[in-house]
């Protein structure tokens, strides 16, 4: 990096240029993962509720997870929490306030092209869950979770799982008031965590249960128990769920996101 | 220093819904500082949103640095330095954080160090932006804007709520700016400031522009300057008349305080201080009346209060 100093005349002398792509994306992507990672709420959201849960209610019988150790039901579920928390509550209610804040309008006349901010954001959101996985799997691994299944599996439906909450956390950032984001986001997170299979198995709800499996984090959480719990192959069924809810929710996103 | 215009706006117009920002604004501001002086609501930001790329014309043409803003955003963004009014920074991130980030952007970046010593910012680098004061925000908001070394910067009311010495500080950069061949277009409330620091000023008034030139220019067009003085009494008001320029006025207002009205330089002081000597009067309390630019905006603008 060419510098100069604070010399008097001469200093500011013109000398234009944006830096090389690659840098410019890597800068945007750890900035915004050390934003995340300072943000008390947000860790809250990523890191402690998701640990408590697979912590509680793998020792303390209270949910009825059906036949077998209740880890081996608990620690899909709460891996599909932990990226619903990240891509979706996390990203809406950060970038919700990014907007308001008029960062999103300062870094638009920088360098950055605005696909470079997205594609920071995604490398941001991925490599918390990176962190989350490890975290929550050597947990798990230690209240006695015996993972099954094809490691390819899984990783194709964290990825899907992450492009559709990522679309709908943007579509509301991007078009509700900040405020509103943040109600919301947390209104959803916590509806989903009950709702959505990941503490309470879904055959609870009766007759609900069609409809709720629709749901991207019901199609999470079931996809990666398939795998997990029970060793199955491919989940074709929740990765086209998944699949569709990523379409609808990048291109609405895509189509109504407001810069300001 | 270039001899085409760093910005050209032709015939802008843009609407927010019913409501008229900016109604066929013309505007050229060649290299140096430009100020952009106008009431609240007079288009000043649409205007300056316009030229830095956020907003589309509804009609009309916009040229910066010979460039489309909107169409050739990626080729005109790294020449360009933004300052927002406000905002632009996230909450959590520390001030020299933020700062280096914005360099990292760029390729020849400024010290960011020695920037924020510059601005007075080396003592608080370490603070969360929210915690940071108005002004301190201010200054790194400007920091931001000049950090990439670019060739034209825009700032949108750089010193407002700022104190005098924060005002100062920015003022003396806007000055090294222009000295290195920085170009800069402001807007702004002062009209200390524009006259500080200006090369040009455009003055706007709902959408347009309504007057435009250097100070000195503004300053001298309009009403007269004026010379006041008291002394005895009933002087000769007529043979003073004879000693001054043909298109000057004399009167006494009031019994011992005179008025002259007409061209105000040293040479007209002179003659009245040489007419009050070779009549023996001790010219008391004179002083000097110069149309400053906040009478040509009061005049051009109107003196009512407006919503």
């Amino acid at each position: 990096m060419t510098t100069a100093t604070d010399t008097g005349t001469g200093t500011f002398t013109p000398r234009p240029g944006a830096a090389p792509l690659p840098r410019m994306i890597a800068a945007q992507a750890a900035l915004e993962t050390r934003m995340l990672l300072r943000n008390g709420e947000q860790l809250l959201l990523t890191v402690v509720i998701p640990t408590l849960i697979l912590v509680l209610f793998s020792s303390v019988d209270v949910v009825d997870t059906g036949s077998g150790k209740s880890v081996d039901f608990l620690a899909p579920g709460v891996l599909a929490l932990a990226v619903m928390s990240t891509a979706f509550t996390g990203q809406a209610i950060a970038t919700g306030f990014e907007r308001r804040y008029g960062v999103l309008k300062r870094l638009a006349s920088s360098p950055l092209p605005r696909w470079a901010l997205m594609t920071a954001k995604t490398a941001s959101v991925l490599v918390t869950e990176v962190l989350q996985v490890i975290l929550l799997t050597v947990i798990a691994l230690a209240l006695g979770w015996s993972p099954h299944g094809n490691p390819l599996a899984v990783l194709l439906l964290l990825v899907l799982g992450t492009a559709a909450f990522s679309g709908l956390g943007l579509l509301m950032a991007g078009t509700l008031k900040a405020e509103a984001t943040l109600a919301a986001a947390n209104l959803v997170f916590l509806l989903l965590l009950v709702g959505g299979g990941v503490i309470v198995p879904l055959d609870k709800f009766g007759g609900a249960q069609s409809v709720l499996g629709l749901l991207p984090i019901s199609a999470l959480s079931d996809g990666l128990r398939d795998v997990l719990q029970h060793g199955a192959g491919m989940p074709w069924g929740d990765l086209g769920i998944l699949a569709v809810w990523a379409v609808v929710g990048l291109g609405a996103a895509g189509k109504f996101f407001r810069w300001e | 220093m270039r001899s085409e215009p760093v910005v050209q706006v032709r015939d802008l117009v843009k609407r927010y819904g019913t409501k008229t920002a900016v109604n066929g604004l013309d505007l050229t501001a060649e290299a140096g500082v430009t100020a952009v002086l106008g009431p609240n609501g007079a288009g000043k930001t649409t205007t300056i949103e316009t030229c830095e790329g956020y907003r589309r014309p509804d009609s009309g043409a916009v040229r910066v640095l010979g460039l489309d803003p909107v169409r050739q955003s990626a080729e005109l963004r790294p020449r360009v330095g933004v300052m927002l009014q406000s905002g632009g920074v996230y909450s959590g991130a520390r001030a020299d954080e933020m700062l280096r980030h914005v360099a990292k952007l760029h390729a020849h970046p400024l010290d960011v160090d020695a920037l924020m010593e510059r601005l007075g910012l080396g003592s608080c680098g370490r603070t969360s932006y929210r915690r940071l004061s108005g002004g301190q925000q201010q200054r790194l908001a400007l920091a931001m804007a000049v950090v990439g070394r670019p060739e034209l910067v825009f700032l949108d009311e750089p010193t407002a709520g700022l104190d005098p010495q924060a005002r100062r500080a920015t003022w003396d950069l806007v000055r090294d700016l222009r000295t290195d061949g920085v170009s800069v277009i402001l807007t702004t409330h002062y009209m200390e400031e524009a006259e500080q620091l200006a090369d040009d000023v455009a003055i706007i008034d709902a959408g347009r522009v309504i007057a435009k030139g250097s100070p000195e220019e503004l300053c001298k067009g309009g009403a007269e300057n004026t010379l006041r003085f008291t002394g005895r009494p009933g002087l000769d008001v007529g043979s003073l008349l004879k000693a001054l320029p043909a298109d000057s006025t004399a009167a006494e207002l009031t019994p011992g305080s005179y008025r002259v009205i007409g061209k105000v330089n040293p040479q007209l002081l002179a003659t009245v201080t040489s007419w009050c000597a070779q009549h023996g009067v001790m010219p008391d309390r004179i002083s000097v009346e110069r149309h400053t630019l906040e009478d040509v905006f009061l005049e051009l603008t109107g003196k009512e209060l407006r919503s």
